[in-house]
């Protein structure tokens, strides 16, 4: 325990040294986002320092092996970490689905080379990854996938659509679920890995309700991918779609619950005060919230030693996303008619009624609310029935 | 410290479980109640509750208890509450034991003992209306003699009628609503004035309207200091919130548990109703509260043994939470059952009496809503 506090003073004043003012301040939105990557366009001088001072110091991934560029930290000292950075509000350094997804299931599935060389390239922010999982065909039912790799020797040949590929106009590389057996529906996919600026990759962005485009529908015209770039067992690629989605869906409960992330009554003290039944409405939703992030906190205790139940992720995934879904509606209800404002500069170009409606996707993406009640109800509470 | 039991706290929930599972089952409840039972909780189980150390759960060492925290107490009002089992635990061994032990060390060392020993029930005097709002003390305590005179009214007093010692708030300055000027006082039973009048709650426990009429008590009778009472009430009202809500824990988890049984056996339509969509969802649905509910819990536990001062704020989420959740899990309870829920012979029904008091007593989850409210400045 001598120790940990040790860690925690040191950590204390390592943090208040070497992150930068500007990295203290809340992020307004998403464009405040460091994701790295080889286009990636920073922000200002003190967002790279910050990216490149962690990344030094091993805490863009503080829990992976330093081998792998992580920081080698223990469970225990990673929540310190996380705290004091939460206290002193610095920001994160770098957002990945590398880190929150690929990462585990390479730490997992891959091979000691695919480790050395892919988590170091993720853990300095180097390379941007995207997700090729689902298809215009295959949502929930993700296993149904088409997109075909045809065996070449030394080579797959990959033809195909993937759709909802986040941010693929702006990754660098690609985790993707390809079929490399027809016969086999489960063991008849493999998860391969491969640059977006191979010849025949093509990615057309969706134009969302939201008015933005997050999301891409990506082609495969002929894509060579060497043999090397498979994680796991040629056909077991399922395995390890599986276990990250774990991952995926922890990373989408989380969302607008961070630790800093305050209470949406006080964000609204004024209209609260004068909307009684609305001020009630938020007051239910804080009580919501406060549990969750106590819910989170015993998940991920339990999840890092073991004790938590393996469908506990599609608990959480649904519980997290209906509540952001929830607080959004709360946020345009405290915002009235002014939170209407799709365009003007008054509205940040309608930051509030944009990200509202980006969050109708929450409980889509990453497995449906109903499919995660379907696996809870399953899983974990045991009942009959396909 | 993690959000999962130490090996010691898991080793005292495998004690109290099947301890409680065999001595005091749902059945134990219904003995009580047909039998119409003038003390509304079982004698010899109390005793056994000392000698097994829970009703010293919280009781320093030095005054013959465990001095366990709010986590251990919690293990044991799970299991309570999963069984529905009568008993003055919560008001006596938790509640009123936090509130002496700001008290003199006269009133700790007199009380702490007897309730560790099972020779003390302390009723917990506090709401004045249906509703509990503790800041609304309107009795009166005026100055006189040596001590103070007590004149008003109280009611839901869990059984009051059998307390030895009451625990009463009191104004002895400044308005009604007011936390300030609100006194805490250790009125023994038998001080003359004070009448009891018990009632058999929809639950079946028995709930005493107390009057204090003219009650006179020396001032040794202060529990804490003159005018600041709202501390030592603070801390007798936060232990029993969260140990109502872990009691919660108990009864919402079991009503769950009940209603998976069932609908994995019950066929309809040639078919197990459990595999019918509707209900996965919302089973689904209801496990997600009450695993949230449990974890707000814990954290709230945590916070308080370590008198962290979140403690306060996670105190009144977990009740809000644990209320809201430990009422859907009932009512989907008596709704899934279908007509056999209705029947008094199920015991569904009698978890959903339960929730209904245990959501009410110590403020119901609007009141803890409104404030969180106000702790988070709106």
């Amino acid at each position: 325990m001598a120790d940990l506090e040790q860690f925690r003073a040191e950590t204390r004043s390592w943090l208040e040294a070497n992150c930068p003012a500007e990295m203290r301040e809340p992020m307004r939105d998403d464009d405040d986002a460091c994701w790295g990557g080889r286009n990636f366009k920073f922000k200002n001088a003190a967002q790279k320092q910050w990216l490149d001072t962690m990344a030094a110091k091993g805490w863009t991934v503080p829990d992976w092996p330093k081998a792998y560029g992580g920081g080698g930290l223990s469970a225990s000292e990673t929540k310190i970490l996380r705290s004091e950075m939460a206290k002193l509000g610095c920001r994160s350094p770098l957002m990945s689905f590398g880190i929150w997804m690929l990462g585990p299931a390479l730490l997992k599935f891959g091979t000691e080379d695919q480790k050395v060389h892919y988590l170091n390239q993720i853990a300095r922010g180097e390379i941007r990854w995207c997700q090729g999982y689902s298809e215009p065909g295959s949502g929930s039912d993700l296993v149904s996938l088409q997109t075909y790799g045809e065996d070449k020797g030394d080579h797959w040949n990959v033809n195909g659509q993937k759709i909802w590929t986040s941010y693929a106009d702006k990754a660098d590389w690609i985790f993707c679920l390809v079929r490399t057996d027809k016969t086999n529906k489960y063991q008849g996919i493999s998860f391969l890995l491969f640059d977006m600026t191979t010849p025949g990759v093509t990615t057309k962005p969706i134009l969302l309700i939201s008015g933005n485009s997050p999301f891409c529908e990506t082609f495969f015209d002929n894509v060579v991918v060497p043999k090397a770039q498979i994680v796991g067992e040629l056909n077991r690629g399922w395995d390890v779609a599986k276990y990250l989605l774990g991952h995926e869906r922890e990373m989408i409960s989380g969302g607008g619950l961070g630790e800093g992330m305050m209470s949406i009554g006080a964000a609204h003290k004024q209209v609260a005060s004068e909307e009684a039944v609305l001020r009630a409405d938020m007051a239910m939703f804080d009580i919501d919230t406060i549990a969750f992030r106590a819910h989170s906190e015993r998940f991920m205790d339990e999840m890092k030693n073991g004790k938590g139940h393996p469908a506990a992720p599609n608990a959480m995934k649904y519980i997290g996303t209906e509540l952001n879904k929830r607080r959004h509606e709360l946020v345009m209800a405290a915002g009235g008619s002014d939170a209407l404002e799709w365009e003007s500069s008054r509205s940040k170009g309608g930051a509030k009624p944009r990200s509202w409606l980006r969050t109708k996707a929450n409980s889509i993406e990453g497995g449906t609310s109903e499919v995660m009640l379907n696996v809870v109800a399953k899983r974990i509470l045991n009942l009959p029935g396909a | 410290m993690p959000l999962y039991h130490s090996e010691d706290q898991a080793m005292l929930a495998d004690t109290v479980r099947p301890f409680l599972a065999e001595q005091a089952p749902v059945k134990h409840l219904r003995t009580l109640r047909d039998t119409n039972d003038a003390t509304g909780f079982s004698r010899d189980l109390w005793k056994q509750f000392a000698e097994m150390g829970f009703t010293g759960v919280l009781v320093p060492e030095e005054n013959g208890g465990l001095g366990l925290g709010h986590v251990e107490a919690g293990i044991i009002l799970e299991e309570i509450g999963r069984n529905l089992t009568p008993s003055p635990f919560l008001t006596t061994a938790v509640a009123a034991v936090e509130a002496l032990k700001a008290g003199s060390a006269e009133l700790r060392d007199h009380w702490l003992p007897k309730i560790a020993s099972g020779d003390a029930i302390i009723g917990l005097a506090i709401d004045e209306g249906a509703k509990h709002r503790p800041a609304a003390t309107a009795l009166v305590a005026e100055r006189s003699g040596n001590g103070f005179k007590l004149t008003g009214k109280k009611q839901f007093v869990l059984y009051g009628h059998v307390a030895d010692m009451l625990i009463v708030s009191a104004r002895t300055s400044g308005a009604v609503g007011d936390e300030n000027g609100i006194t805490l006082f250790a009125v023994p039973k038998d001080a003359a004035g004070v009448t009891t009048d018990v009632d058999r709650l929809a639950d079946s426990s028995l709930s005493a309207r107390v009057t204090l009429d003219g009650v006179q008590v020396d001032s040794d009778a202060v529990l804490g200091e003159v005018d600041a009472g709202w501390g030592p009430l603070t801390k007798l009202l936060d232990a029993g919130r969260i140990g109502a809500a872990a009691e919660m824990t108990g009864v919402g988890g079991a009503a769950m548990d009940m209603t998976l049984d069932y609908i994995k056996q019950r066929k309809q339509f040639g078919t197990i109703i459990g595999e019918f969509q509707a209900l996965q969802h919302r089973a689904a649905h209801l496990y997600g509260e009450m695993e949230t509910a449990r974890s707000v819990v814990f954290k709230a536990q945590q916070l308080l043994d370590d008198d962290d001062p979140r403690a306060e704020m996670f105190v009144a989420v977990a009740k809000a939470k644990t209320g809201n959740a430990c009422n859907l899990s009932v009512r989907e309870g008596v709704q899934m059952h279908g007509g056999i829920g209705m029947t008094d012979e199920y015991d569904i029904g009698l978890y959903m009496k339960r929730d209904r008091g245990l959501s009410e007593f110590f403020g119901d989850a609007r009141f803890h809503a409104d404030r969180v409210a106000r702790m988070n400045g709106y």
